[in-house]
């Protein structure tokens, strides 16, 4: 079993494989490996309530046990309010993310 | 404390993975990490001396009242706490004739990339898209 | 005079370096310029006009970022100056976006009247 961080920086409006990560995400989850899929930049666009086709429901129910980050700074500078935000996602910040580098069995994945 | 190494590619102003990176190496320098950044093609740019601010002209403010903190600005600043390395790709450079760099920016290959990568707790790989 | 339509639709790449976004800064340089220049947010850049955007706090090696982004306030600031600025109806609902999230004075046009809107520019400057 590993640790895996995904950061995901893009976003399904602008890039067409998206999902990819999302769905990595939740097969290594099924895998028994420890998931959390960090979003950042543009990534966070997935996490607004009503967003259409939201590859987030597919993870919610594929991967139930993937922990899903957003960043703090990401979310604010697009105006997106943390009431807002879609079941399940937590909000994080890079202090966090930093200190889930920081451990060396993490194996770190950016997108 | 822990050592992260990052492989960064994009360019100044053009995307927004760079001022990520930096907010990151901020964020671990400030926790008491090292880090080590391998900039590659684009990315050599980042680190240019004469990078100069500007007034804006939409705005009506002066280059002063702009404040416009540029990319090897934010570097420079990191590399003064001493916790920052940075290698520059040298091919990339010359083919860009972007030689002149701010004070403690280095000149490498990718083999410093992968010793770096060796030596350090992660290492975190970032493409241009 | 020709008119235009500068369509945006790369949004928040290097926005905060650049303290602003470039092209939306470009058409209000040439609406100031003379120009008779529409604009039109469609994909990730109609979030550019959602009201309460907040980029503050950035500090890099001890260096603050003191003027950071408004992007929605570049959004008013060409409508302001005369601007037609129009939002893609789909592309703002398929992002969760409500319609009273967005600033004062923007236009919204749905995907299948983007034909008129295209045909009533002269130049379709698709950055």
């Amino acid at each position: 079993m590993a640790n895996y961080l995904l950061i995901e920086s893009r976003d399904p409006f602008e890039y067409g494989d998206t999902r990819y990560m999302y769905n990595l995400a939740a097969d290594l989850a099924l895998k028994g490996n420890r998931v959390t899929l960090f979003l950042i930049q543009n990534g966070v666009l997935t996490t607004r309530t009503g967003v259409k086709d939201n590859p987030l429901d597919g993870l919610s129910e594929k991967g139930p046990a993937v922990t899903v980050l957003a960043d703090e700074f990401s979310l604010r500078e697009r105006g997106i309010s943390q009431g807002s935000l879609v079941e399940g996602v937590e909000v994080s910040n890079v202090d966090s993310l930093v200190d889930m580098l920081a451990q060396a069995d993490t194996k770190a994945v950016w997108h | 404390m822990a050592t992260l190494t990052i492989a960064l590619m994009d360019p100044p102003y053009e995307a927004e993975t760079t001022t990520t990176v930096l907010r990151i190496a901020d964020a671990a320098v400030r926790k008491g990490h090292r880090v080590n950044i391998f900039a590659y093609e684009g990315a050599v740019n980042l680190t240019m001396k004469d990078q100069a601010a500007h007034p804006n002209p939409v705005k009506g403010t002066t280059a002063e009242e702009e404040d416009h903190p540029t990319t090897s600005r934010f570097i420079a600043g990191l590399l003064g706490t001493g916790q920052l390395d940075w290698i520059n790709c040298g091919l990339c450079v010359d083919e860009r004739g972007s030689g002149n760099w701010v004070e403690g920016v280095r000149r490498g290959a990718p083999a410093d990339f992968f010793k770096w990568s060796q030596e350090s707790d992660n290492t975190l790989v970032i493409g241009t898209k | 005079m020709a008119k235009i339509l500068s369509v945006v639709e790369r949004a928040y790449h290097g926005t905060l370096e650049e303290q602003d976004d470039t092209i939306l800064w470009m058409s209000h340089i040439l609406k100031n310029a003379g120009a008779d220049i529409s604009v039109l947010l469609r994909s990730n850049a109609v979030n550019y006009a959602v009201k309460g955007q907040d980029a503050s706090g950035v500090t890099i090696g001890g260096i603050p970022l003191s003027n950071p982004p408004k992007l929605d306030e570049d959004v008013e600031g060409l409508i302001g100056a005369g601007v037609d600025t129009y939002v893609v109806a789909e592309d703002v609902e398929q992002r969760g976006i409500g319609r009273g999230e967005l600033v004062d004075g923007i236009k919204m046009v749905g995907v299948s009247e983007l034909a008129d809107l295209f045909d009533g520019h002269d130049a379709i400057w698709h950055w």
